[in-house]
C-alpha cells in the first residue's frame, strides 16, 4: 500500500473553502446580526454606549455611568435577552431541520415534521385556556407545558411508527402527519370552545420574541445547546445514513440507535425553541439548504454551520420585525419567510445543481 | 485452517415461506466462491444472512470464529464488507466521500479521517479503478462508475470476508473483466470472497468454487468443472443450455441454445412461471 505522498493533497481540494473560512464567515454573520440588533430600535444606542454598558457589568471594571439608566434597562433587560433568544431559536430550528433532512433523506423535511409543532401548540393552548393560577404564568408555565406536550407528542409518534424492532422513516413520517393533525384538531377545538382566548393563543402560535426575558432564555438554552453539540458530533454518521439503511448497517452503524438519538435531540431543540417563541416557520427548512449551497453536503459541517447561520438569520429577522414601521410589531415568522424565500430561490437558481 | 465465514444449516422463513433451506458452506481465505442460480432462488438472501443483516430462523452464521449474532455491527463491519446490488447513493457526495465511508467502522465517534484512512482510500480507489473519479459527484457518474466507487468503499473496509452481489452490474465488458479479475486477485491475496453472479461464464472462469442455488437450497458445490454440467444447469435454470470446451482451455463455456434449441417443455416453463409468481422476488 505504498502511496505517493503528493496524492494526499487531492482529497482536501474538493472540500472547497477551508474550515477556518467557513466558520469565520458564520461567526462574522452572528457578530454583525447581534451587533446591529443591540443598537437599533425605538431608542437608538451607539456602539460606544453599548460597549461601555456591557463593560461596566464586568466585576473588575469600575466605570461611572454617563448614560441614562433607561439605556441600561433597555439593553440588559429587553434587547439582550431577546437577541440571545433569537440566536438560540434560530440555531435550534436550523439544527433540527438539518437533522431531519438527513434522517429522512428528504430536502423538504423541516423541524415540525414529526409532530413537535402540533404538540407544542396543543400544550400552549391548554395552558392558556385552562384555569391556572396566574402566579404560575410568571413562572413560565406555558413554556413548560408546551415543551412537555411537544416531547410527549413526538414520543407517541415514534412509538406508533415502530414496526417490530425498527422504525422505518416512512412510517415515522406518516405517523407524524396523523398525530400532528389530531393534535391540531384538538388545538382548534380548544380555541373554538374558549372564544375569549383565541387572540392570545393565536398570537403565541404566530411566534415572536416580544415578551422574551432572561428567564425564558435560561429555560431554552440548555436543551438547544446540548442538542446542537450532540447532533453536530453525529454529523459523520448522518453522512453514512445518506446511503440506504442496509448500507449504513453494513458499514458498522447501529442505525436504530442513531435514528433514535437524532429524533430525540432534534425534538429537544425544536420543542425548546417552539415553547419559547411559538411557531416560527421557514428557518429550519431554508438555513440548512443555504449552508449546503454555500459549503457542500458534509453533515459534519452542515449541522454546526446551520446552527451559526440560523442564529444570525433569526437575530437579523427579529431586528427587522421589531423595527418595521407600523401600528404593532410584525410577527417574526412573516419576516423570515419574506427574507428567506427570495434568498433561497436566488441561491437555487445561481447554482443549478442538486445540492441535496 | 479455520473458515472465515461459516453457515451451518441455515433456514430462513419469511412471510410463511421458506426462503432458505439448510444452507451450509464454509468460506476460507483464498477462496472465491461464486453463487449462481435463477431469480428468486435466494442468492441475495444468503449474502444478507452472511452479513448479519437478516437473522436466520434456524442454523448459525459464524464470522472469524465468532457467532455473528453476538457481534456488534461495528465488529462485523471491521471484518466483512458487502457490495449491494443497487446501492442508494447520495447524489451530492463525491466519489471520494463515498469511498471514505468505508472507513466508518474504524473511525471514532467524531468520524474524523486520519492520514492512514486517506491512504487506504487512495489504495482502494486505485484498486477499484476509480481514482480519477474522486472529485466527481455521484449524480454525475454512470451506473458502472458508481459500482466501482462502491467497490472502492468496500475495499476501504479492508475486510477479510468480501460479499459481492452481482459486482459487474451496469459495467461494460472491459470493466466486468477488470472487476472479476480484481476480486480473484484479492482472493488469491488472502481474502475470502463470496460473489453472486448472473453471468455463468464469468463465474466459471474466475471462481475457485461454484455453488448452485435452487429454490433456497444448495444443490451443488465444488470446483467449476465439477459443478457445471449441462444437465444440472438446464434443470436449475429451466432452459436447455450447451456446454462447449473453452478455446483457451479450463472450464467449459456455457452457451444459450440458439434458435435450433428450444425451451425444455412448455409445461415446465409454465410451472416455473407459476411458482416464481407465488414466491415473489427474493434475490
Amino acid at each position: 500500500m505504498e502511496i505517493a505522498s503528493e496524492e494526499m493533497n487531492v482529497s482536501v481540494r474538493h472540500r472547497g473553502v477551508s474550515w477556518l473560512g467557513r466558520y469565520g464567515v458564520a461567526l462574522l454573520a452572528i457578530l454583525a446580526a447581534g451587533g446591529v440588533g443591540v443598537m437599533v430600535g425605538k431608542a437608538g444606542l451607539d456602539p460606544g454606549t453599548v460597549l461601555a454598558i456591557l463593560l461596566s457589568r464586568l466585576p473588575f471594571v469600575d466605570m461611572a455611568p454617563w448614560w441614562p439608566a433607561s439605556f441600561q434597562t433597555i439593553l440588559w433587560e429587553v434587547r439582550l435577552p431577546r437577541i440571545a433568544m433569537g440566536a438560540l431559536v434560530g440555531a435550534g430550528l436550523s439544527v433540527a431541520g438539518a437533522t431531519y433532512q438527513g434522517l429522512f433523506r428528504n430536502p423538504l423535511a423541516d423541524p415540525y415534521l414529526v409532530g413537535v409543532a402540533a404538540g407544542a401548540g396543543l400544550g400552549a393552548a391548554l395552558a392558556m385556556a385552562l384555569p391556572i393560577p396566574p402566579a404560575l404564568y410568571s413562572l413560565g408555565i406555558v413554556q413548560w407545558v408546551a415543551f412537555a406536550s411537544a416531547l410527549l407528542t413526538v414520543a407517541a409518534v415514534y412509538s406508533l411508527a415502530r414496526v417490530g424492532r425498527s422504525t422505518p422513516v416512512t412510517t415515522l413520517l406518516l405517523a407524524g402527519v396523523a398525530v400532528g393533525s389530531l393534535a391540531g384538531a384538538a388545538t382548534s377545538f380548544i380555541m373554538y370552545s374558549q372564544g375569549d382566548h383565541i387572540p392570545v393563543i393565536y398570537a403565541w402560535m404566530l411566534g415572536g420574541f416580544n415578551t422574551t426575558g432572561w428567564q425564558q432564555v435560561a429555560l431554552a438554552a440548555p436543551p438547544v445547546l446540548a442538542s446542537t453539540v450532540i447532533l453536530s458530533l453525529l454529523g459523520g454518521i448522518t453522512n453514512v445514513l445518506q446511503l440506504d439503511e442496509d448500507q449504513a448497517r453494513s458499514l458498522g452503524v447501529n442505525v436504530e440507535l442513531v435514528k433514535g438519538a437524532m429524533v430525540v435531540f432534534a425534538t429537544l431543540a425544536t420543542a425548546a425553541s417552539v415553547a419559547a417563541s411559538g411557531l416560527i416557520g421557514f428557518v429550519g427548512l431554508v438555513v440548512p439548504h443555504v449552508v449546503r449551497l454555500l459549503w457542500g453536503p458534509d453533515y459534519r459541517s452542515v449541522i454546526p454551520l446551520s446552527a451559526l447561520i440560523g442564529a444570525a438569520f433569526l437575530m437579523a429577522a427579529d431586528t427587522v420585525a421589531r423595527t418595521l414601521p407600523g401600528p404593532q410589531e410584525v410577527p417574526v415568522g412573516i419576516v423570515t419567510a419574506f427574507c428567506g424565500a427570495p434568498f433561497f430561490l436566488f441561491l437555487l437558481r445561481q447554482q443549478k445543481r442538486s445540492v441535496f | 485452517m479455520e473458515a472465515e465465514l461459516l453457515l451451518d444449516g441455515v433456514d430462513l422463513d419469511f412471510g410463511g415461506r421458506q426462503v432458505l433451506r439448510g444452507v451450509s458452506f464454509q468460506l476460507r481465505r483464498g477462496c472465491l466462491l461464486g453463487l449462481i442460480g435463477p431469480n428468486g432462488s435466494g442468492k441475495t438472501t444468503i449474502l444478507r444472512v452472511s452479513a448479519g443483516l437478516l437473522k436466520p430462523t434456524r442454523g448459525k452464521v459464524v464470522l472469524g470464529g465468532r457467532p455473528i449474532e453476538r457481534m456488534s455491527r461495528r465488529e462485523i463491519a471491521q471484518r466483512l464488507a458487502l457490495l449491494p446490488q443497487n446501492p442508494g447513493l447520495p447524489p451530492s457526495f463525491t466519489a471520494w466521500d463515498v469511498a471514505m465511508m468505508g472507513r466508518t467502522p474504524f473511525m471514532g465517534f467524531l468520524s474524523r479521517e486520519g492520514a492512514t484512512d486517506r491512504s487506504i482510500v487512495h489504495w482502494a480507489m486505485e484498486m477499484a479503478r476509480c481514482r480519477e473519479l474522486a472529485d466527481r459527484r455521484m449524480e454525475e457518474l454512470s451506473g458502472g462508475e458508481r459500482q466501482r466507487v462502491v467497490m472502492a468503499r468496500v475495499l476501504a473496509q479492508q475486510p477479510s470476508v468480501l460479499l459481492l452481489d452481482e459486482p459487474t452490474t451496469h459495467m461494460d465488458l472491459q470493466h466486468q473483466i477488470a472487476m472479476v479479475e480484481l476480486v480473484a486477485e484479492l482472493a488469491r491475496g488472502g481474502m475470502a470472497a463470496l460473489a453472486v453472479f448472473h453471468d455463468l461464464n464469468l463465474a466459471a472462469s474466475y471462481c475457485t468454487q461454484l455453488a448452485v442455488l435452487s429454490k433456497g437450497q444448495l444443490v451443488a458445490m465444488g470446483a467449476p468443472e465439477e459443478v457445471l454440467s449441462s444437465r444440472l444447469l438446464s434443470e436449475v435454470f429451466n432452459v436447455e443450455l450447451c456446454l462447449a470446451p473453452h478455446p483457451m482451455g479450463g472450464t467449459p463455456a456455457i452457451l444459450p441454445p440458439g434458435p435450433r434449441g428450444r425451451l425444455r417443455t412448455t409445461k415446465a416453463v409454465e410451472a416455473a412461471r407459476g411458482s416464481t409468481a407465488r414466491r415473489g422476488e427474493v434475490s
